[in-house]
């Protein structure tokens, strides 16, 4: 997966976890999957459509998610699960809503879908056509993951540039 | 929550009243608390554009707080459908999807402002301000459009 891609979820991230989180994060791993997904704890799913097309599953293990729905709603939430999968599904929309207007704003287009919940143990695997990348960011709160996959879409692509150049 | 100088309106020194559409119930919780800090009233919350079209007709807030990506509809087009009814409606975009056509849109279609997730409550303040203009007091008891 090309970098150019990649580094506005970083950004986005990095810069929406430290505000929201109030903490520092920092880049714990990166890997691209060469097996199929499999979900830590309370996760969030968004798709993407337009030039890329893909999925993004941001992830968090449940303790870890507990304590970010505490701190973001400001107050104990133990035995609220509907408050601590809406936390994540609104921090995906954040993270990934903040890096998709970077790609936007360089020029590719697509949109994304409303975040929902994503319940199966498993997501998708990376393919040759759909590479999958997982990255994992660490916080005072915990481990936070996003497992990206999305590819060009080429047939979008030549469209554009068959617009452009009439 | 850090508390700022309540905004009342200039014509009956009352709370400004707002309504919030988003799908997520978090971020809703979120900005309500905000807008309390501000000393105004959530008189409604929507989960997608269609009831946000239904909410404003019943309750004809001041100022309404409208995300974009929802399912059904979408906020833009609900924004689009309010201003078309009701040209003096105040619908301000919350989202964190902001790149430049998405907000233009949204700006072209009526909207007053955009303000970008994570929404940070000093900054919505000043664009509630902003987009209230002469119908909101600031603590200084002068309009905050006034020079």
């Amino acid at each position: 997966m090309k970098m150019e891609l990649i580094q506005p979820f970083i950004n986005s991230a990095d810069a929406v976890l430290s505000e929201a989180l109030a903490c520092e994060t920092r880049i714990a791993d990166v890997n691209m999957e060469e097996e199929t997904y499999r979900r830590k704890g309370v996760a969030a799913l968004i798709e993407i459509t337009g030039d890329i097309e893909g999925r993004i599953v941001f992830d968090i293990d449940p303790p870890t998610a507990t304590q970010v729905a505490a701190h973001l709603a400001g107050g104990e939430v133990e035995g609220s699960d509907d408050l601590v999968r809406e936390t994540a599904c609104e921090l995906a929309n954040m993270v990934i809503g903040n890096a998709i207007t970077s790609l936007n704003d360089q020029g590719f287009r697509f949109k994304i879908s409303p975040p929902e919940l994503h319940t199966a143990d498993h997501g998708l695997s990376g393919s040759e056509e759909t590479e999958a990348l997982v990255m994992c960011f660490e916080t005072d709160k915990g481990s936070l993951y996003m497992n990206i996959a999305m590819h060009y879409n080429r047939r979008r692509k030549e469209e554009r540039a068959a617009t452009v150049n009439a | 929550m850090e508390q700022f100088a309540p905004l009342v309106r200039s014509k009956d020194s009352k709370p400004v009243r707002y309504l919030i559409v988003d799908d997520s119930i978090f971020a809703r919780k979120n900005i309500a608390k905000m807008i309390e800090s501000f000393g105004g009233e959530v008189v409604g919350e929507a989960g997608d554009g269609c009831t946000a079209i239904t909410e404003y007709e019943r309750l004809h807030p001041d100022l309404v707080l409208m995300d974009i990506t929802m399912p059904q509809m979408e906020g833009i087009e609900a924004a689009e459908r309010i201003v078309r009814q009701h040209p003096e409606a105040r619908v301000v975009m919350v989202s964190s999807v902001g790149y430049q056509e998405n907000i233009v849109a949204a700006l072209q279609k009526g909207a007053r402002h955009f303000v970008q997730k994570p929404v940070k409550a000093d900054v919505l303040y000043e664009v509630v301000r902003y987009v209230m203009g002469e119908e909101v007091l600031t603590p200084a008891g002068t309009a905050a459009g006034a020079k």
